[in-house]
């Protein structure tokens, strides 16, 4: 077995696990996106179409856009935090698989595939369901899907390492409480960063969401002005996402081999 | 004789100033099952991770099957069934599905992994369990599986972490019974235990550790001709008598420990030893005589005091 094929064998793990666990993730998938839509697009975006907005486009489509980054963080950042915690600490099963041929650093890219096809699966949802909603154009929309993966990805690895360091899940949700939700909500998700004060913009623009949120908005309705989206180039975005990616590959990669092999 | 399949010389395990192993040597042969025996914190799983090549060393040599789990703990690993202390069973699966997950870690094909798992369930004696997810088993059901696991990939060498630990009497003699099988198969087996009775009834050969050093090795029949000769005189006495009548014993056996509810006499002549103490006027409330055991051997060796 090589490098490279290892990983697919940790991937096919969580893939068994999967089997047995799916029904509640795959519902979460469906209904999710169908509430924030209908609560946020539909009802809220009555409220704002008619009052005096600067978009250019419908609320709705503005929104759908930006959840769909917003769901790939959560669902990124999810995975990176709960089933790492367990892997090294509830049940400790990555514990196990390390006295096999398995490597701590299979078990990250392992899970790093494992990913790529669970975000695949809740993105391409979540643009469907958009273009149900009429909020999206369906050939846009799933061209947004790659985007929105690798803006899930950002998150997985990043928050993958930080959960290897950490000893119980109270930090986990802190990180939560003060990382993931306040990015959600100010990264241009449901208003664009130009609403916020001045001060605050300049913080937005180092912060991963926002560049996920642009890059898939950007792809997402490719027509927008600059009422809706930065002028900032596709591959400052592409180029920062990236660049998280590897360094949390990296990070989690040696931070679990730290962890694992004491 | 053939190359041992591991072999450890001044191996040392150090955490920050902690010295878990501390320059320890032995060597253990194909075919033979070898104990480590010692209280918590002795250093016998700090050894075993080592072995497995999931601790790095941090002095000393070390080769399992003639490789250098420092460059080649992969292809160590391919050849190693491991127990863990503690199950990390995947509990959402089936007990099918745990095995069929370490064998594609194992990279085993799909249909040798089926195979085998038939093989290993009734083994286990779990065959009627295959497709019962593991949570709800049992204790000695997940054991027998973190058993059956690490057989999947026919290992060359077993390594048990303390295999009974938390379990009732009749789920550790079912275990007994199969660690028993798999030896006679031939399967060469390295086992931690504070369990005197699992030694004795499993190991061939054994070494005692202490504070990360081994304190004596050998057979367990050869360990307590030596250091707990003959037979064992306990007696009891009414409170706040110990100390007084203890000073009052001396030689009366070949060795006295003074425990706070009894004193042990290691003796070769537990009647000579009976009838010395009724000549110095020593009636104790309670008199147990019995042959000496590992656990004295081990007890004598690793001292009395509780360690936690």
């Amino acid at each position: 077995m090589s490098a490279l094929t290892r990983p697919f064998r940790v991937m096919e793990g969580e893939l068994v696990s999967y089997r047995r666990t799916w029904r509640g993730t795959v519902i979460s998938s469906f209904v999710n996106p169908i509430l924030f839509l209908s609560a946020m697009g539909v009802s809220l975006g009555k409220l704002v179409d008619t009052g005096a907005g600067e978009l250019a486009i419908s609320y709705l489509s503005f929104v759908a856009s930006g959840l769909m980054a917003a769901t790939a963080m959560q669902a990124g950042a999810g995975d990176g935090a709960f089933p790492v915690m367990a892997g090294i600490k509830w049940r400790k099963e990555f514990f196990g698989a390390i006295t096999t041929p398995i490597s701590p650093t299979d078990i990250v890219v392992g899970r790093f595939y494992w990913g790529v096809i669970r975000l695949t699966f809740i993105l391409v949802v979540f643009a469907v369901i958009s273009v149900l909603f009429g909020a999206l154009e369906i050939g846009h929309a799933l061209l947004a899907v790659p985007p929105g993966v690798l803006t899930g990805l950002a998150f997985l690895t990043v928050v993958t390492a930080f959960t290897v360091t950490r000893e119980d899940d109270t930090s986990l949700s802190t990180m939560f409480r003060f990382g993931i939700i306040p990015l959600f909500l100010f990264s241009g998700t449901f208003f664009p960063i130009s609403q916020l004060p001045d001060y605050l913009q300049g913080f937005a623009y180092v912060t991963p969401l926002f560049h996920g949120v642009e890059l898939v908005r950007k792809i997402a309705l490719p027509d927008v002005d600059a009422s809706v989206v930065t002028d900032l180039p596709i591959w400052v975005h592409l180029a920062y996402l990236t660049t998280m990616t590897a360094v949390g590959l990296l990070l989690s990669s040696r931070l679990l081999e730290r962890r694992l092999k004491p | 004789m053939s190359e041992p399949l591991v072999r450890a010389k001044g191996l040392t395990k150090k955490f920050g100033d902690f010295l878990a192993v501390d320059s320890i040597d032995f060597e253990i042969a194909k075919g033979e099952a070898f104990g480590f025996l010692g209280p918590n914190g002795a250093g016998k799983t700090s050894t075993m991770k080592m072995i497995t090549t999931v601790s790095p060393i941090t002095d000393g040599e070390l080769t399992v099957f003639g490789l250098d789990p420092r460059t080649e703990g992969r292809a160590i690993r391919q050849r190693l069934g491991v127990v863990p202390q503690e199950d990390n069973l995947d509990l959402e699966l089936t007990v099918a599905e745990n095995l069929y997950v370490y064998g594609r870690y194992h990279d085993m094909t799909r249909a040798r992994i089926r195979s085998r798992t038939e093989e290993l369930l009734e083994f286990a004696q779990l065959s009627d369990r295959a497709k019962s997810q593991v949570e709800p088993l049992s204790g000695g059901m997940k054991r027998r599986l973190t058993i059956a696991r690490a057989l999947i990939n026919e290992p060359d060498l077993v390594i048990l972490d303390e295999p009974t630990t938390g379990l009732d009497p009749q789920a550790r003699h079912l275990l007994w019974d199969r660690l028993y099988r798999l030896k006679q198969q031939g399967a060469t087996l390295i086992i931690t235990t504070h369990y005197m009775d699992e030694a004795e009834q499993l190991c061939d050969r054994l070494v005692v550790m202490d504070g990360g050093r081994i304190v004596a090795e050998g057979s367990p029949r050869q360990l307590i001709r030596q250091h707990a000769p003959g037979e064992v005189v306990e007696i009891r006495f009414a409170d706040g008598q110990i100390e007084t009548m203890a000073e009052r014993m001396t030689e009366v056996a070949l060795d006295t420990e003074v425990l706070a509810d009894r004193v042990i006499l290691y003796t070769e002549d537990a009647e000579a030893t009976q009838h010395e103490l009724t000549v110095r006027d020593i009636h104790p409330e309670q008199v147990l005589v019995r042959r000496s055991t590992l656990e004295d051997v081990f007890l004598k060796l690793t001292g009395r005091r509780l360690i936690d």
